[in-house]
């Protein structure tokens, strides 16, 4: 009895669960449709923006670009930090104190709401990348991947590490009884048995850069061009829906629901590429 | 025991009691341009007369959509609706102006506290012809000061506003190339600059970074004491922003209907970039449920804003109070509110 009653709670749970997905999906594309009939396929690779009323344009492609661009800036300068993050706590120092307490105050970053990041980044960074000369008044591309690198850090991390530490102890000792160094192990073993789940912690840092919001919105200087170098000021899909939601209505306001689509879209393929990764090269 | 439950039993009565006495609470939202303004009237109302006002600043467009939706009682604009606008609504609605403010242009130069532009230079800035601040054309009207040699950053709205409508129609005024390619509306393509969120948003980054220039509704840039330009008016004056040079701007002829821009007014003192600011609500107010006492009190609260008393108090916070006859049309035309088509007293 007991166990039927939980077994159609959790069944119209999940039912739940799936309708408001497929809701919110229905409401975007239903949303979205205007733009597209308007302008076409066309709409993702224009980069006109204009709300001149009888002349209205507007195009995806300067937010789709501003996205990638910071989202894969972010990881890349990211890398570095997180990897080496990764081997400390999953075996460097596997199991002490150390790693314990550098682990927890990595995961705390990811515990910080992205409002502070950006309020960091719009007083301490944004000077500090105008003293260094990258641009004129500190926003941008850059300013914006830097704060998202740091934000993304704990993710790729914390995953990375627990991927490090799941490969099986029988293959190191094997390493080591053949007479490896402890960098032939970690470099010649571990890492290529924890490729594939260290990479998807890698992308699915990047949906996470992809979609954040706030912190970019503060720090990337709202401008609705393409970006032709790293310093320009830049939109991103997320921090143009942001900005002009509010005042937004007819065919704009059909516009930006369509970038919220593609966002949406560009971010699940994302996803489900990691998937795919972990499924196919899985210890 | 028996004493505890005959207290909790009265204490709830009570609270039911005055849960069912619910005091008349009104909403709006809108403009953020007047926030500070509204504010300080919202409160003074709800301390005589007991009436809660809930506003939300959350833009023009935003609280039109809201009017529109049946969700608040009023809306707040900078941007009085068009033809096509009132046309989409369907219901008649009316206009009711409530203050004047002026959009400043606020500046971040490093020891230079005063600045005077020319309306032709202003426009060249904005158009991104005018890059540092030691150029020739700014140092002309500035001969008493030191310019640095330091590149213009502009900063303008990333949101749809009608501070930035007003400033483009100014804008729109002055420059031929500027209304040729760019044009006036609540949101437009500036060609050169980074853009920031709301009116606080584009005060901080001036305040944050040397070189920029960028508008602001005044009492954002007078609260931050972030200094900003005179600006050079029709008659050829130099005019700072203050709540006469902004009277002064609607010392026009202006439509009873107040629905009109002020912006470049020929009057000698006239600061160039003033406006109106308005509250519109629907002519009928028996619309999505609402109570009598709802329509009553939002007619009450009009009444309120347009009284000597609250008009007073808008020098106090930087705006500028409306001129007589503004304030006599206002009144009659608050007169045809209606509530199932009999007048609201």
């Amino acid at each position: 009895m007991k166990d039927k009653v939980v077994k159609i709670l959790t069944f119209i749970a999940a039912v739940i669960i799936l309708i408001i997905c497929g809701g919110m999906v229905y409401s975007l594309v239903t949303g979205a449709v205007p733009a597209f009939e308007k302008f076409g396929v066309d709409f993702i690779f224009k980069k006109d923006w204009q709300y001149t009323p009888d002349n209205e344009q507007y195009g995806a492609l300067p937010f789709i670009v501003g996205t990638l661009i910071t989202a894969f800036l972010a990881v890349i300068i990211s890398f570095p930090f997180s990897m080496a993050v990764s081997l400390f706590v999953g075996e460097y120092f596997k199991d002490t104190k150390v790693a314990a307490f550098l682990g927890t105050a990595t995961e705390l970053l990811a515990g910080i709401p992205s409002i502070v990041y950006g309020l960091w980044g719009f007083y301490v960074l944004r000077p500090i990348m105008v003293g260094m000369g990258l641009s004129e008044q500190g926003f941008g591309i850059m300013t914006s991947s830097v704060v998202l690198a740091i934000m993304i850090i704990p993710y790729a991390a914390s995953l990375s590490s627990e991927f490090i530490r799941m490969v099986p102890n029988d293959i190191k000792e094997g390493a080591y009884s053949l007479g490896a160094t402890k960098y032939e192990v970690v470099f010649h073993v571990i890492l290529p048995a924890a490729a594939s789940g260290i990479s998807s912690s890698y992308i699915l840092s990047l949906g996470r850069a992809l979609g954040e919001t706030m912190a970019v919105t503060m720090l990337i200087g709202n401008t609705n061009t393409l970006p032709t170098s790293l310093t320009d000021t830049a939109n991103t899909m997320a921090s143009i829906i942001a900005n002009q939601f509010g005042e937004a209505a007819g065919l704009k306001l059909s516009a930006l629901i369509a970038i919220g689509l593609l966002l949406f879209l560009i971010t699940a393929l994302i996803n489900f590429i990691a998937k795919m990764i972990i499924k196919k090269y899985a210890i | 025991m028996k004493l505890k439950i005959v207290v909790l039993s009265v204490f709830f009565a009570t609270c039911c009691i005055s849960c069912s006495n619910v005091k008349t609470e009104i909403s709006g939202a809108g403009a953020t341009f007047p926030l500070p303004y509204y504010n300080m009237v919202f409160k003074d109302f709800s301390d005589t007369t007991g009436i809660n006002v809930a506003y939300g600043g959350i833009g023009s467009g935003g609280g039109i959509r809201s009017l529109k939706d049946g969700i608040v009682d009023f809306a707040a604009t900078d941007a009085f609706l068009s033809k096509a606008e009132e046309a989409e609504i369907a219901k008649s609605v009316i206009h009711v102006p409530t203050c004047l403010g002026a959009v400043v242009v606020a500046y971040n130069v490093p020891e230079i506290s005063s600045l005077r532009l020319s309306a032709d230079v202003l426009a060249d800035i904005f158009l991104g012809v005018i890059t540092k601040w030691n150029d020739g054309r700014i140092v002309e009207t500035n001969p008493d000061i030191v310019l640095p040699d330091l590149n213009i950053t502009v900063i303008y709205r990333s949101d749809g506003s009608g501070t930035t409508n007003v400033f483009t129609d100014y804008l729109s005024k002055i420059s031929d190339r500027w209304r040729a390619e760019i044009g006036a509306a609540k949101s437009v393509s500036f060609p050169v600059g980074v853009a920031a969120k709301g009116n606080p948003g584009v005060a901080g980054i001036i305040g944050q970074t040397a070189g920029a220039i960028g508008y602001v509704g005044s009492e954002y840039a007078f609260a931050r004491k972030i200094a900003f330009a005179s600006l050079q008016n029709k008659a050829g004056k130099f005019v700072k922003p203050s709540t006469a040079s902004i009277s002064a701007a609607a010392s026009a002829n202006i439509p009873a209907d107040s629905k009109i821009m002020i912006t470049n007014s020929a009057a000698e003192e006239a600061y160039p970039i003033s406006c109106f600011t308005w509250i519109v609500i629907y002519r009928e107010q028996n619309y999505a449920k609402r109570s009598p006492e709802q329509a009553q009190a939002t007619v009450k609260l009009l009444n309120f804003i347009l009284s000597n008393e609250a008009q007073s108090k808008a020098a106090n916070v930087h705006y500028a109070p409306l001129p007589e006859n503004v304030r006599c049309n206002a009144l009659k035309s608050l007169k045809s509110v209606t509530y199932n088509g009999k007048a609201i007293e």
